[in-house]
């Protein structure tokens, strides 16, 4: 495929050129067709499975389909059970599986060999140019996830507490509620705040990101002749095997994560 | 890495799959687990009482047998009693009956002889009268000499 390319830093650079349409004026104003699309694709296909399973799920002898989904409900449960304080099952822990199960299948994509699936994108229309298929590769959409999360975070803290208590809680913790320290927790919360959501995304962005180059490094040593490809196999399946371990661990510190916050939210000082 | 549209329009989509986890498929399937975990709880109980029940059965169906048991020796028991004393009871009155029987044919002896001593006596009268008669070439008369004729009868 990079025979193509006048230069590898052009091969890098098209694979990581997203297909992008604008939706009204504006530099912001631009969507990420294809990591929004392949990112809807896979929530319907992932939560669709859930869906399909919980309709017909039976109190009897489970299908294996069922024990499966069954086993994934108990597993985010119990994580749920060891954080949160709260009933698990009206909210917090259908959001983790979500969480976990949404980011789970974006980051598998990046098993996909790139440039086969660059073979089937080139024929979508305006996917010449760049089909970027690894959505949680996209920053947009960690900090979509982490910023939908900041908001239930916040959202569940008024709810808690009341907005009273949330605006206390931001100058009187956790330094103490002295009026000379009101500054230092403002300051401090504002941090903490920023922080949070920032982290979260950058985290999962970061290691998907960086598999994402590691994978386009190999398959460019495999584009320069036999030599390399003969090195380039084992070391592309050493790298996919032991993404197999991030992709699993960036989904679960993702859902983790979502959980501590929520549940933080719901703990008063 | 520049921030642009997608991140509003992934933020509503993850809103979305949030809401309908939360809304359609976590409750049946959590649903489903309580109703198996309270199925598997009953069945588990239930299991126990069968076993207990089992227990209680077996000790009574022991019982039962060994009064069986007991039951049946007793009414052996009896029964060769009561055969014993049936036959001890039907030898009895079997040996009254022969000795009975044995008494009244003594006795039935005895009278024969007695009847046959009388007639043959009354015939010795007979031939001893016949005899004196044709003795005394006269007949004697049977009235006058009655009582030396009883007298002879009753020395014979």
């Amino acid at each position: 495929m990079a025979a193509q390319y006048q230069n590898p830093s052009e091969y890098i650079s098209h694979h990581l050129t997203f297909m992008s349409k604008p939706v009204a004026e504006g530099g912001f104003w631009m969507l990420n067709v294809d990591s929004f699309v392949v990112s809807i694709l896979l929530g319907f296909v992932g939560i669709g499975f859930f869906y399909w399973i919980a309709k017909g799920a039976t109190a009897g002898v489970p299908t294996k389909r069922q024990a499966f989904v069954e086993i994934c409900f108990d597993f985010v449960t119990e994580q749920v059970r060891g954080i949160f304080h709260g009933d698990p099952h009206k909210f917090v822990a259908p959001l983790a599986l979500t969480v976990f199960v949404w980011v789970l299948l974006l980051n598998s994509m990046d098993f996909l060999p790139v440039d086969i699936v660059a073979w089937f994108t080139h024929f979508i229309p305006g996917g010449e140019h760049g089909f970027r298929i690894v959505p949680t590769a996209d920053v947009n959409t960690t900090f979509a996830l982490a910023l939908t999360v900041w908001l239930l975070m916040i959202g569940f803290a008024i709810k808690v507490k009341g907005a009273g208590g949330f605006i206390h809680e931001l100058f009187c913790a956790p330094f103490g509620s002295h009026p000379l320290l009101w500054i230092f927790n403002l300051l401090f919360n504002l941090v903490e705040y920023i922080s949070k959501p920032l982290s979260h995304s950058l985290r999962l962005f970061g290691n998907m990101y960086a598999g994402e180059i590691i994978f386009l490094l190999i398959w460019l040593m495999a584009s320069a002749g036999l030599v390399g490809t003969f090195f380039a196999i084992p070391l592309g399946l050493a790298w996919a095997i032991f993404h197999i371990l991030i992709v699993a661990l960036q989904a679960y510190i993702f859902m983790m994560l979502t959980i501590v916050y929520i549940a933080m939210a719901h703990e008063s000082h | 890495m520049n921030l642009n549209f997608t991140l509003i329009a992934q933020a509503l989509a993850f809103g979305l799959f949030i809401w309908f986890t939360v809304k359609f498929v976590w409750p049946p399937l959590l649903q489903a687990i309580e109703a198996r975990q309270k199925n598997i709880t009953e069945g588990l109980a239930e299991a126990e009482k069968g076993r207990n029940s089992l227990v209680e059965a077996k000790t009574e169906a022991d019982k039962i047998l060994a009064d069986a048991k007991a039951r049946a020796q007793e009414i052996v028991a009896n029964a060769e009693k009561t055969a014993s004393t049936r036959i001890e009871e039907s030898k009895g009155s079997a040996k009254v009956e022969g000795d009975r029987i044995v008494a009244a044919a003594n006795a039935s002896i005895q009278q024969e002889v007695q009847s046959a001593k009388q007639q043959l006596r009354e015939q010795v009268a007979a031939l001893a009268v016949a005899g004196a008669e044709k003795i005394l070439r006269r007949e004697v008369d049977a009235k006058a000499h009655a009582d030396m004729l009883n007298q002879l009868k009753a020395q014979l």
